[in-house]
């Protein structure tokens, strides 16, 4: 059934054979196809120029209120590159082979090779936009190191990357909505995939001011609408970043591959309390400098800075010394997880370990004296001096922990925790990252294909525009090529009357409970079972209660939830429920195929799969495969593998000792 | 630092939607802690509604980490509230004391109507992005990033203005609604790097243009827009604006 499409040939001819063979649509026909972007992210928003800039007649959806906004925005570190700019040995085949291992084992070659080749046209193109990366003084562009590699390839602008690359997306596509190529709908969220002959031919999306269901027609149908984290309800995600589109199209018959396989980033600032809404990001990129560390003693009272060196446990750099802090993030998070357990936690909670600059603003102090000739420089002058250089480079992360914490980062060390960051899975998609369902496509993080079980820090914001700038506007014109004949379908067919009832219904459905509790109280609920049974680490026990509570949760959300207002008006509690529905679903689908997998891969710790020193332990003869599911129904879902081959890369025991 | 509780006034602006008049309610929260966010503390607000049977305060928020733009709360007579260089959904609670009445309102400018409550439509920033806020380069025609060296100070003085996060604070907070800081900022970012170069006369008489057809009002220069804005996007970028406009308007 899952026909992969990988071209045959040496890996590293694959895509450029592609290429030089797919189908081509003329200009005189690409006028005439419509394509719909749902999400304007790195992925949707690249994607929507491009297909504008080729001529097909685009429409583009965004649930917030401009395109701008979409949660690409909040990404801080940096986007890598195989750009070899300084010299350290990277190249194509070294990003590729990081990647891959950095996923454990568990990512399609050939799809993260194209991922690496595309790396470097990104930087070429986004430089060519305007977007302003950071430059060394001779005005060449500089480069920093992420977790998991032993080169500097990380491009960057400040702790903003993601808003300047962002930006320059969005720039590129309201470009195409001035010349008429695209139509944008903002405050618009699609609540279903409308199927006419197996064929993805459109969606019924909400205008969220108004409230009323609109049919729009498509050729073909991108889903650019990224991950699932917040089904934890706590994470780094944005209040609004949700499932909903991947769910429907689920539903629709699209697979959903490695749900299980979610990302815990290490360095988070803690929770505060109950109240907390979302948690905030720490860029990896401090890891660059900062050392992470928990007091060597139980129950140590004093503060962290009149604890003395040799009392303190630098636990990263005494477990893994060829990558110190710089290990991946499944590794760092567990490690984390592994001294707060053991309770050597800090701060109030005892939830938390230390993130210091204290060691890096000295070391650039003594580099400025240095630059600047400086004779005999006073201690506060070196540190002033060094904490000039933290501030240039990570100024806008140490306000915003300040903001939170009412602490100094500068003079105490920040108090970090991991926290649910992103997602690997996602919706099964070939390697022309078409869906199961004909027309259907799946870009960025809302596709499973290119990080394994674990995805390598600046690899994200690579994978958005690889897929969209470089990926779509070649395999798209390979599926439009043959549309060629079809013309556009009037929405008032029947397909698109029953798909629009069916969601009025739903909505009806929501309002019509009258409960008494509120949609944030059942997400709240949801995010904490799946948190405690399937987060950071998970075994078999906690797993099948999990699956318990999930559904009996959803039998509750379904008889005693209180949606207040109206349908036909702006009501951000309703859109919130069709949300948190979908979550529920999803939820148990996450532990289903976690309880499926019998081993600990990446971000997937299985407590009964691990080495004697607690590292992940694989399962390759058993589960060296894509989990892929197919809905069936109501708790009712059917297992698909796609084996994976590797033919160039031997896996092996991942080891950044 | 220390945590503590507090009980709070809220004076809030209800408006069912643009067609309607909106008014000040007041509402009472209690138990919020000195660690909360802003709008956390506007979600106990909400929850505490929906259970007596009201209608929650609509408002928009996102990314909840300062940078997608999506805040717009004028808060005490100031946009996003009284911490400089901060959005609103990055202010906490420990600015406020117990007992303390907080009001709140939407931005108010002609050019971003009321959706409802504390929401408004800020679509026409999007519009004077398409007037010209852009480099005209088509996917895969770039050359290598690094053919084109950009001396660090135009590059960090491009990235300073690029920083704006498009939020509106600037507008709000002028007696003119006037978008200068905003239309500047983007001329700016663009303006300084040769990437821009280009169409450097043509994007500046097309934004400005954009921007009166709008209705926003013109520029007081009394810099409430500089001092409200999160990203501190400095006033002079619109000196750099009147100085591109009027270049451009002697190479007509």
């Amino acid at each position: 059934m899952l026909n992969s499409k990988i071209p045959a040939g040496n890996l590293e001819k694959k895509w450029e054979d592609y290429k030089g063979h797919c189908k081509l649509v003329n200009p005189a026909n690409k006028r005439k196809l419509e394509v719909i972007v749902v999400g304007t992210g790195l992925a949707g928003a690249s994607a929507a120029a491009s297909l504008g800039e080729l001529g097909y007649k685009v429409k583009a959806f965004c649930f917030q209120d401009s395109p701008r906004r979409a949660h690409s925005i909040a990404a801080q570190g940096g986007i890598n590159a195989a750009k070899n700019y300084q010299n350290d040995g990277d190249s194509v085949f070294r990003l590729f082979y990081d990647t891959i291992k950095g996923g454990d084992y568990r990512a399609r070659e050939a799809n993260v090779h194209r991922l690496a080749e595309v790396s470097v046209n990104i930087i070429d193109q986004c430089v060519a936009q305007g977007v302003p990366f950071a430059r060394e003084y001779g005005g060449l562009l500089s480069n920093r190191s992420f977790g998991g590699t032993q080169v500097q390839r990380t491009f960057y602008a400040a702790g903003q990357t993601g808003q300047q690359l962002l930006i320059g997306a969005y720039q590129a596509l309201e470009r195409q909505v001035a010349l008429g190529n695209v139509k944008m709908y903002s405050r618009h969220e699609m609540l279903e995939v409308v199927k006419i002959d197996g064929k993805a031919r459109g969606i019924i999306a909400r205008d969220l001011v108004s409230g009323n269901l609109e049919k729009h027609f498509g050729h073909a149908v991108l889903l650019c609408t990224g991950g699932y984290g917040n089904v934890f309800y706590l994470s780094t995600n944005a209040m609004g970043s949700n499932v909903t589109a991947a769910w429907k199209a689920h539903r629709q018959g699209a697979l959903f591959s490695n749900p299980c396989f979610t990302q815990i980033h290490p360095t988070c600032i803690p929770v505060s309390g109950d109240h907390q809404s979302k948690l905030t990001l720490m860029s990896e990129s401090l890891r660059n400098d900062g050392r992470i560390w928990v007091p060597k003693n139980l129950n140590e009272t004093r503060k962290a800075v009149d604890i003395p060196e040799e009392e303190r446990d630098y636990y990263l750099e005494r477990r893994y010394p060829a990558f110190g802090n710089l290990v991946p993030r499944d590794v760092a998070s567990r490690a984390a997880k592994e001294r707060c357990d053991a309770g050597y936690g800090v701060g109030t909670s005892k939830q938390a370990v230390y993130l210091d600059y204290a060691a890096a603003i000295e070391r650039y102090g003594k580099i400025e004296v240095g630059k600047q000739g400086i004779e005999n420089a006073s201690k506060e002058t070196i540190i002033a001096l060094g904490k000039e250089v933290v501030k240039e480079k990570y100024g806008n992360l140490f306000d915003m922990y300040a903001k939170i914490t009412g602490e100094d980062p500068y003079e105490v060390p920040m108090r970090i925790y991991p926290a649910v960051h992103y997602t690997m899975g996602g919706l099964w998609v070939d390697y022309e990252l078409q869906t199961t369902v004909p027309g259907l496509y799946a870009l960025g993080e809302a596709n499973f294909s290119d990080h394994g079980a674990n995805r390598l820090g600046a690899s994200a914001l690579m994978q958005g525009l690889a897929d969209g700038y470089f990926v779509i506007p070649y395999t798209i014109g390979n599926y439009l090529a043959d549309e060629i004949y079809s013309k556009g379908v009037d929405t008032n067919h029947p397909a698109f009357e029953e798909a629009e009832k069916a969601v009025l219904a739903r909505i009806e459905k929501l309002m019509s409970i009258k409960g008494t509790q509120t949609v944030e109280s059942f997400h709240k609920r949801l995010g904490k079972i799946i948190w405690d049974k399937c987060g950071m680490a998970r075994n078999a026990e906690g797993l099948k209660q999990a699956i318990a509570e999930v559904q009996a949760l959803k039998k509750e959300f379904w008889s005693d939830v209180r949606i207040p207002g109206e349908i036909n008006e702006m009501n951000p509690e309703l859109d919130k429920a069709n949300r948190v529905a979908d979550f529920i679903e999803l939820g148990e689908l996450m532990c289903i195929d976690a309880l499926n997998r019998n081993e600990s891969c990446g971000g997937h710790f299985r407590e009964e799969y691990q080495t004697e020193d607690g590292e992940a332990l694989r399962d390759d003869e058993n589960f060296m495969y894509v989990a892929s599911w197919e809905f069936k129904g109501e708790h009712n879902w059917e297992l698909h593998k796609e084996e994976l081959k590797y033919e160039v890369i031997k896996p092996s025991q991942r080891n950044y000792k | 630092m220390e945590h503590y509780n507090m009980n709070l006034n809220l004076k809030v602006w209800r408006q069912k939607n643009k067609n309607t008049k909106g008014a000040f309610k007041m509402y009472r929260v209690e138990n919020i802690s000195s660690e909360m966010s802003f709008l956390e503390m506007f979600d106990v607000l909400n929850e505490q509604l929906i259970k007596d049977g009201d209608d929650p305060v609509t408002f928009d928020h996102d990314c909840r980490e300062g940078i997608c733009g999506s805040c717009s709360m004028y808060i005490n007579g100031k946009p996003h509230g009284p911490w400089q260089a901060n959005t609103t959904c990055q202010l906490h609670m420990r600015a406020f004391k117990d007992g303390d009445t907080i009001v709140v309102e939407p931005w108010r400018a002609d050019a971003f109507p009321v959706i409802k409550d504390l929401m408004v439509d800020r679509s026409a920033f999007d519009r004077i992005i398409q007037a010209g806020g852009f480099i005209s380069v088509n996917t895969g025609n770039a050359v290598d990033g690094n053919t084109l060296p950009i001396e660090k100070q135009k590059a960090d003085d491009a990235f300073a203005a690029a920083m704006c996060i498009g939020c509106g604070a600037c507008v709000a907070a002028c007696k003119n609604s006037s978008a200068m800081l905003f239309l500047s900022a983007k001329v700016s970012h663009l303006a300084l790097l040769p990437q821009g170069a280009p169409e450097r006369t043509t994007r500046v008489q097309n934004m400005v243009a954009q921007m009166d057809k709008e209705g926003f009002g013109s520029c007081t220069n009394t810099g409430a827009c500089e001092a409200t804005c999160p990203k501190e996007i400095s006033i002079t970028n619109i000196a750099r604006l009147n100085s591109e406009y009027i270049a451009a308007s002697f190479a007509d």
